[in-house]
């Protein structure tokens, strides 16, 4: 059985691994690293609750090789606090409800996050778009879309204050 | 889910991946952005011994207009194709393409070849290619060949690519001045194959009548259907809503699809006819002709 012996940054911690070629990036994540708030969902690429970001680019981690993210950075959903304080997505997700079971909540976030590093100022549409990939069963999308109006406004004014 | 086990090798170089291409010939499955080829190893629907992933290969993801093309380097993202400006300005059809191919999250690891290179004619660049006229360059031991696209899918996730092949640009004929495209597709949700997809690219020449039409439809064959002949009978006519609805027609004609979730074989290629003439609509007012 091939194994490799990768090098990957996880939420800014230096992490290696001996991994077989076939595990997914996704169980890498869970059962490796022991970091369960990335979810698995359909498992088909569909539903993008095993959302994480690759060197920034949201992707769906159960269509990925955890040996492919060799030298790579990942950000989970457990990276998004820092320093004890709510990223603006998260804050967001609380004050607008933009959740109910909260199964597809950690991809959901690490989309939104990364929508908003790239468009500061998205419209409904930009945003909508940004999470199709992102199956919600219970909200309808509307406080979700909320929530991270929310987050791009508090993170405006974050930025103005600094 | 969890593929059967196969070994992975990430080469440096394309000449390392050509070799181990040939080492492990008919065991082997080229990883590009593996959005169709690792649910498919996850789902045990295909196999392979061994993966070469050519995704540490320096010089493979590029845009740019050259010597009267645009060439895509073949592990170019779709999410890049979106974003860029040449794209954008100059081969709207080929937004329209990616725009609709899965969703913004897999779009960011998808790869324009590899959407090829799968030839599954469920997938949506194959019918734009050929309305484009597009040449595939593939580079194997023997060197580098250039494929004209329509000659490129030979049947159901079989394409013109040898096993020991790594499909590396796709050349577009720059269009010349007066020219447009679309791209049209209809599926039942986001990141759905489309349940018919039509594409379109004219010409106009200097009366006002069409001096080149490419037409081509997703999802309705078991290899994306290039409508020749439909094309032909637009050809050095002034393209008015009863000419363009009998190109359609004859476009509906040559399709052959399945009945499956997605609907009848009438209803399919019923909406083929619709979509073939939306998107020779839309293309001919791109190209500045209504």
């Amino acid at each position: 059985m091939a194994t490799h012996n990768i090098r990957v940054t996880v939420n800014g911690e230096a992490r290696a691994a001996e991994v077989e070629s076939r595990l997914l990036l996704v169980h890498f994540i869970r059962e490796g690293l022991r970091l369960t708030g990335t979810h698995i969902g359909c498992d088909t690429t569909h539903c993008g609750a095993c959302t994480v970001l690759l060197d920034g680019t949201p992707v769906k981690s159960c269509t990925m090789l955890a040996v492919q993210a060799d030298g790579h950075k990942i950000t989970t959903v457990e990276g998004l606090e820092q320093d004890g304080k709510l990223h603006a997505v998260q804050e967001g997700f609380w004050e607008k409800h933009g959740l109910q079971c909260g199964f597809c909540t950690p991809g959901m976030m690490m989309t939104s996050a990364a929508l908003l590093a790239r468009n500061p100022n998205p419209s409904e549409a930009d945003i909508r778009e940004a999470i199709s990939g992102n199956l919600c069963r219970c909200t309808g999308y509307v406080n979700i879309v909320k929530a991270i109006q929310y987050a791009a406004q508090k993170l405006k004014e974050a930025g103005h204050a600094a | 889910m969890i593929p059967a086990a196969f070994d992975y090798h990430a080469p440096g170089t394309l000449k390392e991946a050509l070799a181990l291409l040939t080492q492990y010939a008919g065991t082997a499955k080229v990883l590009s952005g593996g959005q169709s080829l690792l649910p498919l190893l996850k789902l045990r629907l295909g196999q392979a011994d061994h993966l070469i992933d050519i995704n540490r290969i320096p010089g493979l993801e590029y845009i740019r207009e050259e010597g009267g093309y645009l060439k895509i380097g073949g592990r170019t993202r779709e999410a890049a194709l979106e974003e860029s400006e040449i794209v954008r300005t100059r081969y709207p059809i080929l937004v329209d393409t990616a725009r609709v191919i899965a969703d913004p999250l897999v779009r960011n690891r998808a790869t324009v070849g590899g959407n090829l290179a799968h030839g599954d004619p469920g997938n949506d660049h194959p019918a734009t290619m050929l309305a484009l006229g597009a040449q595939i360059v593939a580079v194997g031991p023997k060197g580098e060949r250039t494929i004209p696209v329509d000659q490129f899918f030979k049947g159901l996730f079989t394409t013109a690519l040898e096993p020991d092949e790594i499909l590396t640009e796709i050349r577009i004929p720059s269009p010349p001045a007066r020219s447009g495209g679309a791209y049209v597709k209809l599926e039942r949700k986001v990141g759905d194959y489309a349940t018919a997809a039509a594409a379109a690219q004219v010409t106009l020449g200097a009366g006002g009548a069409l001096e080149r039409v490419g037409l081509a439809l997703t999802n309705v064959g078991s290899v994306p259907i290039h409508a020749t002949a439909a094309a032909a009978f637009l050809v050095g006519k002034k393209p008015d809503a009863a000419a363009i609805g009998e190109t359609a027609r004859r476009a509906a004609q040559a399709s052959s699809p399945n009945q499956d979730r997605r609907g009848s074989v009438e209803y399919k290629r019923e909406m083929a006819r619709v979509l073939a003439a939306r998107a020779l609509t839309k293309a001919i007012e791109r190209a500045g002709g209504h």
